[in-house]
C-alpha cells in the first residue's frame, strides 16, 4: 500500500498549516525530514530540511503509531507556518521521496473506514464535522463521530440478539429441556427497544435540522413586508421587493448563522385569492411549505384570521411598524424596529428544540430505525398469537436486525448461537 | 493389479460416500466406491437417529434430489417424531430413529443395485497425481484405479486418537485402522487442518434397564416421512425411554473430572457446543441439578441402547458408576464404554462452493473431513461433491446450491466462506430465507433442478410431474376468480369489509383458514386430493413474508451473479487495506455475496471490489 500525503488543514494563507502523512513509509518519511526523529507515538520541534539539507521552516511534529491513528497506519503529522510557500515546500519533499505520493481527495478517510477505524455513520459524521459551520452542526457532528449510533445501535442489537436467541432455542432445540413459552421476556426486551427507536426517530428530525438548517416561514397577505423583513434579517437584498402585490411566486430562501444555530428563511408568496394561475401553484406551494416549517413568523393586522394555521412557537407581529403608531407588538423590515426581538424569540425556540436532539442525523439513518421499529411492532403483535407462531416472529425479528445492519454494520448468525450456547445446556 | 477407470471414484461408504457414489452414478458416469469391508457401507457410527430440525430438512433435499438417505432411513424408521409439530411449517423438521442393522442392509442393498455403481473392497493410501491434480486412487495393495475425478470421505479418520479417560490410541472409530498414508499425500498438499473432538455415550444393554418405571416416548400416530416416494411405515415401530441424572451422578462427575480425556488435558481439539458432554454440562451449567436422557434402541432386534445426553470420555469405572446412578439404569451394563475422538479436518474454505479443492483439481472432499458433524450434513455434502464430481468427469460447469434456495445451498457457503470453529451442525436458524426453504417444499424447490441436470430418476420424475399437475390445477382454481369481502363473510370466513377484492389464495393467506373453508366460495376445490390441499395450505400461509423476502433474495441472486474470476488479483487493489486484501487472497470468494460475508468485510471495501470486477467485466451465473 501507498504512502500518502497532503495538507489536511485549509488551502491558503493560515496561522498553521497541517500536512499528513500515512501508511506504511510515514515514518521514514519523518526522519527524511527531521534532522533527529520524534519518538513514536510522541511529538516534538523540530526544524525540517529538504533532500539537500536546506531548512524549509521550523515544525511541530506528531507522531501515531498504527492502529491508534486516524487512519490506523502509522501516521506523521507537520504542523508548520501556515505559508502558501512553506506548504508548497514541504509537500514538494515529501514527493521527492520513494513510494510516497499526493492522497486523492478523501483518501485519509476512506482509509480510516478500510482498517475499520471509523464505520460508515462514523464517516458521515466527519463528512458533516467538516462541513459544518455553524457551533450546533458542528457539536452534533462530533457526536456521530464519536461512534455514539454505533454504540446505541449495538445496544439495540444484543438486545435483539438476547430476544432472538430466546425465540430460536424453543424453535432449533425443540426436543429437549429448553423453555417453551418466552413471550414475556422476549415481549419485554423487544419493547425496551421499540421505545428507544421511538425517541431516536423522533430525534432525528430535530437532528436533520441541525444539520441542515431549519425553516422559518414569514407568512402573511401580498405586500405586507414579508420580502422587506427577510431582507432585513439576512442584511441582503434577497428577495425582490416592489410595492405591487404578489411579487414574490417563488419561495424565496436564506440560510443564516442565527445565534448558533443553522437557519433557513422562507418568504413565501403572499397567502390571497388569486385568479392568476401562476401565482396561484405559488400560493399552493407557499401554503404547504410554511405549514412544515419550524416556526412561522405571521405578519398580520390584528383583525386578520391567519389562514395557515398558528402552532406552538409560532409568532404573530403587526407589519410596517414604520407607518403605524401602535408600535408594541409591530416590526419594521425598512427601520429594523423590532427585528432584535424576533431573532431572540426564533433563537429561543430552536435552541430549545435542539437541546435534545437525536444522535442519527441522516434520512438513511431515520428509514433504518423507522423500518426496524416497523418490524418490531410486526413482532410484538405476532407474539401475543403464542409459540406456535414464533416462526414468523422470528422472521420479524430478524427484518428488525437487518435493518439495524444496514445502519452500522454486520450481525451473523453465529451472534445468535453464541448466545444460545452460552444461556442453555443443550445437546441430548 | 491395473483396475479399469472410472469417471468417479468414492473414497469411503459412510453417510458422505455412499451420497456421493449414488450421486455420481445417477449422472449416469462410472463410479466406483472403495470402501474397507462391504459391511461397512451405511453404518450408523454415532447415534441411531435421522434427521431433526434443520437435519430434517436436508433429507429433504437429498431426497428431492432423488439422493438415498431418505429412502433408507423411512425404511429402516422405528420411531417417528414430526419435531415442532405444533410450530409453522418452516420449523417443522421430521427426525426418526433408525434400526442400525436395517438400515445398513437397506442402503448396500440399493448401492447393489445402483447402475454405473462399482463397491470395490480395499484401503486407499494414495493418489494417483499428474501435476497438481489427482487423476486415480491407489490401493494398499499396490493396484490402481485411474478415475477423471475423486471424492474423499474419510470421516474422522485422519489422525484420529481415541480417549477412554487417560487411556488413548490412535483409530478412526471404535474398531477401524486410521488411514495414516493416505494422511501424508493430504499433508504434501498442505491444506490448511485443524483439530476438532466429539464424544459417544456408553452403550447399554437394553435387557439391564428397567423400562417399566420409566417415562415412555411413542414416535407420531401418522408419521412424517421423509423421502417424498415413501407411503407408509415398513419396519416395527417401538418408545424410547426418558430418564435423567441428579445430584448423585453429578457428584460423581464432578469428584472424577481429572481423569475426563477432556479435563484432563488430553485433548486439545474443539468439541460442538450443543453436543456437549455430560462433563462439559456439569461444569459449564453447575446450577442445573438435572440433565434429561433419552434411551434410543439401537433396533427392533438389537439389545443395544444409545443413552442420548451422557457422551463421555471419562474411564470405565467412573461411567459404571455414574450409570448407575440414574434412576432406571440402575443395573444397567454397559456393553462399550463411552469415548471421545479427537480427528483432523481440512479447513473446508479450501473448497470451492462445488467441493472442489480450489489447489489440488479433480479432489472433491465431503463430510466430517469438512469440519462437519451428523450423517445429514454429511450425505448432503456427500451429493453436492458427487454431482459435481460427476460434471467435471464430463467438463462440465460446476453445480452452485444458493443460501435462498436449500439448506444444502447455506451449509456449502457457510463452510466455504467463513470456515468452522466447532463440528458444524445444521440449525433452521442458519437459514435466512427459512421460510420459503421448508421440509414440505424441498421437492418444488430442487426436483426440478435434479431434472434439469439428469440425477433425478425416471419414476422420480413421472411423480413430481404428476403432483406438480395437481397443485398446479388446484392453485389455478384459487387464482382463476376474485371475491368481494361481501362473498367472503357470507362464505363463513371472517375478513375487514375493506373493499378490497381477493383471490382464493388470499383468502387461503389469512390465519386460522383451511382450505375445505374455501369450498363454499369455490366447489370445484373439492376435487383435489389431501397432500395438494395441506400443500396449498403451507404455501399460503408465509405468502407475505416471502413476498418482502424477494426483494433481499433478489438482491443476493444479483451479488452471487458477480462471479469473481479464480486469478483475481486482489493484493495492490487501491484503497482495500492490507489485512482485507490478504484476507480475501487466501478465501478467494468465489462470487461477491460470498465476499460479501468474509469476516471484517466493510460495505466499502464491498463497493471497491464490485467496482474492480466491473473493471475487469465479469462472467455472470446462475444459482440453484
Amino acid at each position: 500500500m501507498d504512502t500518502i500525503f497532503a495538507l489536511a488543514s485549509a488551502q491558503g494563507k493560515a496561522g498553521v498549516s497541517v500536512i499528513r502523512v500515512s501508511g506504511p513509509q510515514a515514518l521514514e518519511a519523518m526522519n527524511a525530514l527531521c534532522e533527529t526523529a520524534v519518538p513514536v507515538p510522541g511529538r516534538g520541534l523540530r526544524v525540517l530540511t529538504d533532500a539537500a539539507g536546506d531548512p524549509l521552516d521550523e515544525a511541530l511534529v506528531l507522531s501515531f503509531a498504527a492502529p491508534h491513528s486516524f487512519t490506523g497506519e502509522n501516521v506523521v503529522e507537520f504542523q508548520v507556518h501556515g505559508s502558501t510557500a512553506v506548504v508548497s515546500a514541504v509537500l514538494d519533499a515529501l514527493g521527492e521521496i520513494d513510494g510516497l505520493r499526493q492522497a486523492e481527495p478523501g483518501e485519509f478517510t476512506r482509509r480510516a473506514l478500510e482498517n475499520g477505524q471509523l464505520d460508515l455513520a462514523q464517516v458521515e459524521g466527519l463528512a458533516d464535522l467538516i462541513d459544518a459551520e455553524t457551533e450546533a452542526q458542528r457539536k452534533q457532528a462530533q457526536v456521530v463521530l464519536s461512534g455514539a449510533i454505533g454504540q446505541l445501535a449495538e445496544r439495540w442489537r444484543s438486545d435483539l440478539i438476547r430476544a432472538a436467541s430466546l425465540i430460536e432455542v424453543t424453535i432449533d432445540f425443540a426436543d429437549e429441556e429448553v423453555p417453551v413459552d418466552v413471550t414475556p421476556e422476549v415481549s419485554s426486551l423487544l419493547a425496551g427497544v421499540q421505545k428507544d427507536l421511538e425517541t431516536e426517530v423522533a430525534g432525528v428530525k430535530i437532528a436533520e435540522r441541525i444539520r441542515s438548517g431549519f425553516e422559518v416561514a414569514i407568512v402573511g397577505a401580498p405586500n405586507v413586508g414579508k420580502s422587506t423583513l427577510l431582507n432585513a434579517l439576512a442584511g441582503r437584498e434577497a428577495a425582490i421587493t416592489s410595492e405591487y402585490a404578489g411579487t414574490t411566486r417563488d419561495i424565496i430562501e436564506v440560510k443564516m448563522d442565527l445565534a448558533g444555530l443553522p437557519v433557513t428563511l422562507l418568504d413565501t408568496a403572499g397567502l390571497r385569492d388569486t385568479e392568476d394561475h401562476v401565482e396561484s401553484i405559488g400560493i399552493a406551494l407557499a401554503r404547504k411549505r410554511a405549514e412544515n416549517a419550524d416556526i412561522r413568523v405571521f405578519l398580520a393586522e390584528a383583525s386578520e384570521t391567519p389562514d395557515v394555521e398558528m402552532q406552538d412557537g409560532d409568532i404573530r407581529l403587526l407589519p410596517k411598524a414604520d407607518a403605524r403608531d401602535d408600535a408594541e407588538d409591530a416590526i419594521s423590515g425598512k427601520t429594523g424596529q423590532g427585528i432584535d426581538r424576533l431573532v431572540e424569540h426564533i433563537a429561543t425556540v430552536l435552541k430549545s428544540r435542539s437541546a435534545h436532539p437525536g444522535i442519527s442525523t441522516r434520512n438513511r439513518h431515520r428509514e433504518a430505525l423507522s423500518s426496524a421499529l416497523k418490524s418490531l411492532h410486526q413482532a410484538q403483535s405476532v407474539l401475543e398469537l403464542g409459540p406456535e407462531h414464533y416462526d414468523l416472529a422470528a422472521e420479524d425479528m430478524r427484518s428488525a436486525i437487518r435493518s439495524l445492519e444496514l445502519l452500522v454494520g454486520r450481525v451473523g448468525v453465529e451472534n445468535l448461537l453464541d448466545e444460545i450456547f452460552s444461556s442453555f445446556c443443550l445437546g441430548k | 493389479m491395473k483396475h479399469s477407470a472410472y469417471d468417479v471414484v468414492v473414497i469411503g461408504g459412510g453417510h458422505a460416500g455412499t451420497e456421493a457414489a449414488h450421486a455420481a452414478a445417477r449422472m449416469g458416469v462410472n463410479t466406483a466406491l472403495i470402501t474397507l469391508k462391504r459391511e461397512g457401507i451405511g453404518v450408523m457410527s454415532c447415534n441411531p437417529a435421522i434427521g431433526g430440525l434443520g437435519k430434517g430438512h436436508l433429507v429433504r433435499e437429498i431426497d428431492a434430489l432423488d439422493g438415498v438417505m431418505g429412502r433408507v432411513a423411512d425404511l429402516a424408521g422405528i420411531q417417528f417424531r414430526l419435531l415442532n409439530r405444533r410450530k409453522g411449517p418452516a420449523v417443522q423438521g421430521p427426525r426418526a430413529q433408525s434400526d442400525r442393522a436395517i438400515y445398513r442392509r437397506e442402503m448396500l442393498k440399493l448401492t447393489e443395485q445402483q447402475d454405473c455403481l462399482d463397491v470395490i473392497e480395499g484401503e486407499a493410501t494414495d493418489f494417483i497425481m499428474f501435476g497438481q491434480s489427482v487423476t486415480g486412487v491407489v490401493l494398499a495393495d499396490g493396484s490402481q484405479i485411474p478415475a477423471k475425478a475423486v471424492i474423499l470421505t474419510s470421516g474422522t479418520f485422519l489422525r484420529g486418537v481415541i480417549h477412554i479417560g487417560d487411556v488413548s490410541r490412535p483409530g478412526g472409530r471404535m474398531g477401524d485402522k486410521p488411514s495414516v498414508s493416505l494422511a501424508e499425500r493430504l499433508d504434501s498438499f498442505e491444506l490448511p487442518l485443524g483439530r476438532l473432538k466429539t464424544g459417544t455415550p456408553p452403550r447399554l444393554d437394553g435387557t439391564t434397564i428397567r423400562w417399566d418405571e420409566l417415562e415412555s416416548q411413542p414416535g407420531d400416530d401418522d408419521p412424517t416421512f421423509f423421502s417424498f416416494t415413501t407411503t407408509q411405515v415398513t419396519a416395527k415401530q417401538v418408545s424410547c425411554g426418558i430418564t435423567h441424572t441428579n445430584e448423585k451422578t453429578h457428584e460423581i462427575i464432578r469428584e472424577n473430572l481429572e481423569r475426563s480425556a477432556m479435563y484432563g488435558g488430553h485433548i486439545e481439539g474443539v468439541g460442538p457446543r450443543y453436543c456437549p458432554s455430560i462433563e462439559d454440562k456439569v461444569v459449564r451449567f453447575a446450577d442445573k441439578t438435572s440433565h434429561q436422557i433419552f434411551l434410543e434402541p439401537e433396533g427392533v432386534d438389537d439389545n443395544t441402547v444409545y443413552p442420548n445426553g451422557i457422551s463421555t470420555s471419562l474411564p470405565v469405572d467412573v461411567q459404571e458408576d455414574y450409570v448407575h446412578s440414574i434412576f432406571g439404569l440402575e443395573d444397567a451394563k454397559i456393553i462399550q464404554p463411552g469415548y471421545a475422538i479427537e480427528y483432523d479436518y481440512i479447513d473446508p474454505r479450501a473448497l470451492t462452493l462445488g467441493l472442489e479443492l480450489k489447489e489440488v483439481s479433480g479432489l472433491f472432499l465431503a463430510g466430517q473431513i469438512n469440519g462437519t458433524t451428523g450423517y445429514e450434513e454429511a450425505a448432503a455434502q456427500g451429493l453436492v461433491a458427487g454431482l459435481n464430481a460427476a460434471r467435471r468427469s464430463r467438463e462440465e460447469d460446476p453445480i452452485i446450491f444458493g443460501r435462498s434456495g436449500s439448506y444444502i445451498g447455506v451449509m456449502v457457503d457457510d463452510l466455504t466462506t467463513n470456515g468452522v470453529t466447532e463440528p458444524y451442525r445444521m440449525f433452521t436458524s442458519r437459514a435466512e430465507f427459512r421460510l420459503s426453504l421448508r421440509a414440505d417444499n424441498a421437492d418444488q424447490r430442487l426436483t426440478p433442478l435434479a431434472i434439469e441436470v439428469g440425477c433425478a430418476g425416471q419414476a422420480r420424475k413421472e411423480m413430481f410431474q404428476k403432483k406438480m399437475e395437481r397443485l398446479d390445477a388446484a392453485r389455478g382454481v384459487l387464482t382463476k376468480s376474485v371475491f368481494t369481502p361481501k362473498q367472503v363473510s357470507e362464505a363463513g370466513i371472517r375478513v375487514n369489509q375493506d373493499g378490497n377484492k381477493r383471490t382464493g389464495l388470499d383468502v387461503l393467506a389469512f390465519p386460522d383458514v383451511s382450505f375445505e373453508d374455501l369450498f363454499p366460495l369455490l366447489p370445484e376445490l373439492a376435487n383435489s386430493d389431501t397432500t395438494t390441499r395441506r400443500q396449498l395450505e403451507r404455501d399460503a400461509l408465509y405468502a407475505n413474508y416471502i413476498d418482502r423476502q424477494e426483494r433481499e433474495i433478489a438482491a443476493l441472486k444479483r451479488d452471487e451473479s458477480y462471479l469473481i474470476p479464480r486469478d483475481f488479483e486482489y493484493i495492490g487493489i487501491e484503497g482495500l487495506s492490507n489485512e482485507l486484501q490478504q484476507k480475501l487472497e487466501r478465501a478467494r470468494p468465489e462470487n461477491l455475496a460470498q465476499a460479501a460475508r468474509l469476516d471484517g468485510m466493510t460495505p466499502a471495501a464491498l463497493a471497491l471490489l464490485l467496482a474492480r470486477l466491473r473493471k475487469s467485466s465479469t462472467q455472470r451465473s446462475r444459482t440453484a
